[in-house]
């Protein structure tokens, strides 16, 4: 079995910005005199399964998402982080042979429930795929397509919201002079830039992430990576990746899945530094096979 | 041994490179003449009269105009009936019930509408509107024309549509967009090239289409803008011409034939030349 990571170091020589990463109970901006707040579980995973036709490809998964962290899932391929995501926003609906059971509590309250309003949680869980998607119209019209689906604003008002999600995701000032050109004349790492800043111009309350970077070169992973910890004061953030460092260095919990199972889960220092599992601990050091 | 077995190979590679190009080049001399005897007995045809006035008795001199008129209408009639109702069924099959049995159905019988011989579409036009109406009309032509159409560019608009990345797709679903938004709003845009090709194609396919026209539109040597009545129209005039015994009349014929031709021509440049825009910027 293959997949795209780059060997690290093993945990007995932990990386260095590793140990100086404050506890994430403290990191999310929180005053250091405050004792660590503890954070509140945005969505709750409970007894997950998923099938394509007949075949399992989760085996009962059990988690919490906490709102504004961010939680990273890593795994070999096939292992069911993607399909894990698609599950949150129901997008996998789109496709009848693929469904889901247990619980999928956000908020308290089941997504999963058949009585549940598709393009409504759509709307309040953004989602980022793993190849940029620009629709084929202008950069500004790229933003504004899903305000306008739940909220009709002035010309003014728009305009405002729309430099306001650019701004967010880091793009503003590549675009501000070139809005009406189409969204698909920006390059590979600005077309994702302009994904994300169209994932929170409706504002979300949970932003999906589906290897965002993956298709990047390496500064615009740098700049989505600085991007995801900006949002981080605002969403609750789940990304799935394939790189190691990438989940080390942007994540407050870390997730590994193998086989459609979930083999630990735990605060990301945890995990990169002292993991429980052996199996985790072959995986991020690199010796799975 | 091995030389041997490279001067077999060397030779069956000649051989087959041979035949290609002598198959090639029949086809581009077929092509050739008759484009060379259209340009040389058609030009001659085309003048001012010839845009001007309405076909002639025997032996005068006369233009195509009315025939020209009539084409044009009845050409913009029928795409205007068959593009909305193919594009509608080409969206049905691509984007709201891609493998269901009714999908299935409709595709198999619009593979064979798009094959059906275009004189038996003529003779179905014939008995469900002229023979009713009691008289041949430009607008019994105009719906001949039209089911002509509609199995063209639902064919093109469902694979264009189907090419879209399901990416796309799911990138507006994930916004919340309702399906019909995702489809219009997205999905179109992206495909919009493709599909204008397909109607392109489609007028192409009906500019230079007789045989619907003789049951339905006939022809009127004189003009007549009245599509409640039989209706001059190209194809036609050009068959009746060029049977003919007169030298004026087999002269415009000629020039009617290069007329269509090159619309024809002209639309399917516009057409290769949308389709190459379309994946370029893609």
């Amino acid at each position: 079995m293959t997949f795209e990571i780059t060997p690290m170091e093993t945990p007995s020589r932990p990386r260095p910005h590793l140990i100086n990463v404050p506890a994430p109970e403290r990191e999310s901006g929180a005053p250091a005199d405050q004792p660590a707040e503890q954070p509140v579980a945005k969505a709750e995973i409970k007894d997950l399964r998923f099938y394509y036709r007949d075949y399992e490809a989760l085996k009962g998964i059990n988690l919490a998402l906490h709102d504004k962290r961010v939680t990273a899932f890593i795994g070999p391929s096939g292992c069911g982080k993607s399909t894990l995501l698609r599950i949150l926003n129901r997008i996998y609906q789109l496709y009848p042979d693929q469904r889901a059971t247990g619980q999928v509590l956000v908020d308290g309250q089941d997504i999963l429930d058949p009585k549940q309003d598709l393009n409504l949680l759509r709307a309040r869980i953004g989602m980022v795929f793993q190849k940029p998607t620009p629709f084929p119209m202008s950069i500004y019209d790229n933003i504004a397509f899903g305000i306008r689906l739940y909220q009709r604003l002035g010309p003014r008002e728009l305009d405002e919201r729309v430099e306001e999600a650019l701004r967010r995701a880091a793009l503003w000032d590549e675009v501000k002079d070139k809005l009406r050109e189409s969204g698909l004349s920006l390059s590979g790492g600005q077309q994702q830039r302009l994904c994300i800043a169209r994932a929170i111009a409706v504002k979300p309350e949970i932003l999906l992430l589906d290897e965002p970077a993956s298709a990047l070169d390496p500064i615009s992973t740098q700049r989505i990576e600085e991007l995801i910890s900006e949002l981080k004061s605002d969403y609750c953030i789940a990304i799935v990746t394939h790189n190691m460092q990438q989940a080390a260095r942007s994540s407050d919990y870390t997730a590994f899945m193998y086989l459609g199972q979930l083999i630990e889960f735990n605060t990301t220092e945890a995990i990169f530094t002292h993991p429980k599992e052996r199996q985790t601990e072959d995986y991020i050091t690199g010796r799975f096979g | 041994m091995d030389a041997m077995l490279y001067r077999r190979r060397a030779a069956t590679n000649y051989l087959i490179l041979s035949l290609s190009f002598a198959a090639t080049g029949a086809g581009l001399l077929v092509l050739f003449l008759i484009m060379w005897s259209l340009l040389r007995n058609g030009i001659p045809a085309l003048g001012f009269d010839f845009f001007t006035q309405n076909t002639p008795p025997p032996d005068r001199s006369g233009g195509l105009l009315n025939a020209i008129y009539g084409s044009l209408v009845m050409t913009a009639v029928a795409t205007a009936v068959g593009t909305p109702v193919g594009i509608l069924c080409g969206t049905f099959l691509a984007e709201f019930s891609r493998s269901s049995k009714l999908a299935m159905t409709v595709r198999f019988i619009n593979d064979i509408l798009l094959s059906a011989p275009s004189i038996v579409i003529g003779l179905f036009v014939y008995e469900v509107m002229v023979v009713p109406m009691g008289h041949f009309s430009g607008w019994a032509g105009s719906m001949a024309l039209a089911i002509l159409v509609v199995p063209v560019v639902v064919r093109t608009s469902e694979n264009m549509l189907s090419l879209v990345p399901a990416s796309l797709r799911e990138a507006a679903f994930a916004l919340g967009a309702p399906q019909w938004k995702v489809v219009v709003l997205v999905v179109y845009r992206a495909a919009m090239q493709g599909m204008l090709t397909g109607v392109l194609l489609a007028v192409a396919r009906i500019a230079g289409e007789t045989a619907p026209l003789l049951f339905t539109a006939l022809n009127n040597q004189f003009w007549s803008s009245n599509m409640n009545g039989p209706m001059g129209n190209l194809p036609v005039v050009i068959f009746q011409f060029a049977l003919s015994p007169y030298a004026d009349w087999q002269r415009l014929a000629w020039g009617g034939a290069l007329l269509i031709t090159l619309a024809i021509l002209s639309l399917n440049i516009i057409a290769r030349f949308l389709a190459n825009w379309s994946s370029f910027e893609k």
